[in-house]
């Protein structure tokens, strides 16, 4: 019985959220996108001259109906990967994006069979 | 098995650390070296005069086009000048000026000052534009082709040897 | 005369370095358990006379000595006392001074607090570390010398980075050191332990004490650097991901996964070789920190004054480290036999290790593939916060259920009897997330797991805090800490109101339920500083609360650089937090304006997970 309730409120929780992000955020782009002319600063936190054209263009670009991928691969087209700071998924980033839940899985393997071993000869 | 474990250990560590002593002399900031050979589509840029719009067919008509994205209230722009004004008496070449963030009176007033280069005089008020170049701060310079394809990019201030490479491109057929 | 007494001592102490080893190395000849009376006073003589060294550096950014190239290039003259003395520490030369303090005084309390435990173990350990030492000390000689003198003299110095100057900053670096580099007593250790063959829980127990000093410091460390950040740097945060703030990282998660394997070395004598592994990665990663920091290979707000040189140097000597760690570890390993059982304290504690290894592999790799990709593909690529936060939260979640059960169990086996009372623990966090969520405002559904999950790990320290002993105290405080820390974070991060807008002198501005207005700009003449004062209102039409803030823009004279200074006010229910700088070519000022609630519990969270591990220092002390 609980537990029923438990799972109900759960699903509660899941139902309001999922007509709060139907949005594309303008700020969560901005935060993805690299100053490039100041050290190590997402655009959303300077206010550079470069960051406040930058600022307009992916407004620009929300307003045509663009979604964030497109706005992403756009600007990368013209300027080079460094100003995403979430890495696209694709081949050369395979490893960062696959070695770290690879190392979660040999991880938890790895107990497995510690644990099993165990076991066996107890 | 023990064996293969061991020996890609010890060269996983001897790649990680070589790698680090490759990048030991690398210049670790933004480049814009991979510019180079990409297409500039979407040229849609307001002239600096009139209601006029240049496009890629505009640029097409020339060998070869240098933008140059300028403003009246940028020092080194003032540098690179001298430069611009050699530059403009080339025969392949046809300079594209773009007035970025700039007020009218004052480029004017710049120009007037300091000699036209420019062959096309286009205005960014906003910068939107200068965004599709990948701009990312003025003096800037892109040397395309007739196919719109980006041969070289100059980011800071034009000097003597950015001239000498300039010229050696488009005089080399 | 400071740079020849500095010369001087720098090279006593290498003298020093090798006599300990030679006398190490003859004691270890005579078969009895007695360690020469000798090597004790020279290990003593040789901390005092770094510490001198130490001193000497200090009192030339006191008397502000420009014969040193160190001094010249880092002080001023009419910097304040305070930052000529952080002044310091506050530059490579002087911080690796720092390094080799550290580094010798664990050498020496090692030493004299471990009496009880083999003698090829202390002896080998002090070999050891002495190697190390002598490593620093040659760096410092031949490359970055705190004595080089200039000449002619000159007249002034260049000054400090003013943003540099700071409180949390002059504080920032000991702590830091003490922690990653004090970790280099228990690589040295583990290393002597392979080599004297002394292992088992007896090894744990001789480095417990300094696996938590050096934990506590590296968490308070990291914490003020935190702190630095967000009041400094302008933008609100105080975790930016950011290469030189990874760097921190990555000893801490090793050394808290080394934290929680000790335990099982200790109680039950297992996970020998994967607590050495532990030991030797914790001190091979703050070397590694420091290469990458220090040669300028990584691309960082933290700008470091870097130079390809000191790369190699440091690159040489992690080799050495690396590949000598790695010929031990290879010729010692044996597998062992440890039965570990489900359900039982072991099995979380290797959970616990496995979670750490996850951040850990996660940090390390987003730090260093740009350094990569650029390498062979030559596509300079960036790392950043959406990276780590999209690859490492959801992982959060689940360890925070662990980290719940976890105390729970108990050693050997357990069966959970307990799953009743789990379950309504779960059901109250469920419920507890649902009001905050139904009643004050709605988030994503990570959010959700993550404030269900924390708060379930703090209702399950609370509970276990009335059930257990008062032996697990420490634990219970740390754990405790941490649920509230991932709860803060969560909570601020879904809570916090930010708002980015323009104003000119004299104009006011509506937003939403906040009324902004720049009443006033006055210039100010400081010190060592002029500034451009801001006077803003704020006034929130839902609490009909009306504040004013004082946002600075300042101009530093030596050597002149401009800096935006937030203007914050404090409360224990949150921060108000204000930024201004102006737009070039314009008479208008960009405001940024941030509410962050519980701004402050994130640092008293942070305060009492490391007071956790000072209550396990203290407990474990008090066994010995």
């Amino acid at each position: 019985m609980r537990f029923k309730i438990l799972l109900i409120i759960f699903f509660l929780n899941l139902n309001i959220n999922l007509h709060a992000n139907e949005l594309v955020e303008e700020s969560k782009i901005h935060k993805n996108l690299r100053c490039l002319v100041c050290q190590g600063q997402s655009i959303a936190d300077s206010n550079s001259d470069f960051a406040l054209t930058l600022k307009m263009v992916v407004k620009d670009l929300i307003d045509q109906g663009k979604t964030e991928d497109e706005i992403y691969s756009f600007l990368s087209d013209k300027y080079g990967d460094w100003i995403l700071y979430k890495p696209k998924i694709n081949q050369g980033n395979l490893l960062l994006w696959g070695l770290p839940y690879l190392a979660l899985i040999i991880g938890g393997v790895i107990i497995v069979f510690l644990i099993r071993k165990s076991s066996k000869k107890a | 098995m023990q064996k293969i474990i061991k020996s890609i250990i010890v060269f996983l560590f001897i790649f990680v650390l070589l790698v680090f002593y490759n990048s030991l002399n690398r210049e670790t900031n933004y480049s814009t070296d991979y510019l180079v050979g990409n297409k500039l589509t979407n040229i849609n840029l307001k002239s600096f005069d009139d209601n006029k719009i240049y496009t890629s067919e505009d640029i097409q008509k020339s060998r070869y086009t240098l933008i140059n994205f300028w403003a009246s209230w940028c020092a080194p722009c003032r540098i690179e000048h001298p430069y611009l004004m050699q530059l403009s008496k080339e025969k392949n070449l046809k300079i594209l000026g773009v007035n970025f963030k700039d007020k009218k009176i004052n480029a004017s007033k710049f120009l007037n000052e300091l000699g036209n280069p420019y062959y096309y005089m286009a205005k960014d008020t906003t910068g939107k534009q200068s965004v599709n170049f990948g701009i990312y701060g003025i003096p800037e310079s892109i040397l395309i082709d007739n196919e719109t394809i980006v041969l070289k990019k100059f980011v800071g201030p034009l000097n003597k040897q950015n001239l000498n490479d300039i010229k050696e491109i488009i005089n080399s057929l | 005369m400071l740079s020849n007494t500095g010369n001087f001592l720098l090279f006593i102490n290498i003298f020093l370095s090798f006599l300990i080893i030679y006398n190490s190395f003859k004691c270890l000849k005579i078969k009895n358990n007695l360690i020469f009376k000798n090597i004790y006073q020279i290990s003593l003589l040789q901390s005092t006379l770094v510490l001198i060294c130490f001193f000497t550096l200090t009192a030339a950014f006191i008397v502000s000595d420009f014969s040193l190239i160190t001094v010249y290039q880092n002080s001023h003259s009419l910097k304040p006392l305070f930052y000529k003395i952080s002044g310091t520490w506050g530059n490579h030369e002087g911080s690796l001074l720092l390094w080799v303090i550290i580094l010798t005084i664990f050498s020496f309390l090692f030493l004299i607090f471990n009496k009880n435990h083999s003698k090829s173990y202390r002896l080998y350990t002090l070999i050891i570390q002495n190697l190390l030492i002598l490593g620093f000390l040659f760096f410092i000689i031949f490359n970055s010398n705190p004595f080089s003198s200039i000449s002619p003299i000159p007249k002034e110095g260049l000054g400090l980075n003013p943003i540099l100057q700071d409180p949390a900053l002059a504080i920032h670096p000991p702590l830091l050191y003490i922690g990653f580099v004090g970790s280099s007593i228990y690589f040295s250790a583990a290393m002597a332990s392979m080599i004297s063959n002394y292992f088992g829980s007896l090894f744990a127990q001789s480095i417990k004490s300094w696996v938590l000093i050096s934990w506590i410091f590296q968490t308070l460390g990291i914490l003020v650097g935190s702190i630095w950040a967000y009041y400094e740097l302008g933008w609100g945060g105080f975790w930016f991901w950011d290469p030189v703030e990874n760097a921190s990282l990555l000893p801490w998660f090793a050394m808290t996964a080394l934290l929680h394997s000790l335990l099982v070395l200790e109680k039950r004598n297992m996970l020998y070789f994967w607590t050495i592994i532990l030991c030797l990665m914790t001190f091979t990663l703050s070397v590694t920190g420091t290469f990458l920091v220090r040669s300028g290979i990584l691309n960082s707000v933290h700008t470091f004054a870097n130079d390809p040189s000191r790369g190699i140097y440091i690159l040489i000597f992690l080799s050495l480290m690396i590949f000598a760690s790695i010929y031990f570890l290879f010729s010692k390993y044996k597998p062992t036999n440890d039965l570990i059982n489900s359900n039982s304290k072991e099995t979380f504690v290797l959970i616990n290790n496995w979670f750490m290894m996850f951040y850990l592999v996660t940090v390390l790799l987003g730090t260093l593939y740009p350094i990569f990709t650029d390498a062979i593909s030559n596509n300079k690529i960036s790392v950043g916060p959406p990276f780590y936060n999209s690859v490492i939260i959801p992982v959060v979640i689940v360890f925070l259920f662990f980290m719940a059960i976890g105390p729970q169990a108990k050693w050997i086996k357990n069966k959970f009897s307990n799953l009743r009372s789990t379950l309504s623990i779960l059901s109250g966090a469920i419920i507890i997330n649902f009001v905050i969520f139904y009643f004050l405002k709605s988030y994503s559904l990570i959010s959700n797991l993550i404030l269900i999950s924390s708060l379930f790990l703090i209702m399950s320290s609370i509970f276990d805090f009335f059930k257990k002993s008062r032996l697990s105290f420490p634990r219970i405080i740390s754990h405790l800490s941490f649920g509230f820390l991932i709860l803060f974070i969560g909570l601020n991060h879904n809570f916090s109101v930010e708002k980015d807008f323009n104003l000119k002198l004299g104009e006011a501005k509506k937003i939403d339920n906040y009324e902004f207005a720049l009443l006033d700009l006055k210039l100010s003449q400081e010190n060592n500083y002029k500034a451009v004062v801001g006077k803003l209102e704020v006034n929130n039409s839902n609490t009909m609360k009306r504040r004013i803030l004082y946002p600075e823009i300042r101009i530093y004279d030596n050597p002149q650089t401009l800096t935006y200074e937030a203007s914050i006010q404090t409360s224990f229910l949150g921060d108000h937090y204000l930024t201004m700088s102006n737009i070039d070519r314009s008479e208008y000022y960009n405001i940024k304006f941030q509410h962050k609630p519980l701004m402050i519990w994130i640092w008293i969270s942070v305060l009492l997970l490391s007071f956790g591990g000072f209550l396990s220092l203290f407990k474990n002390a008090k066994n010995n």
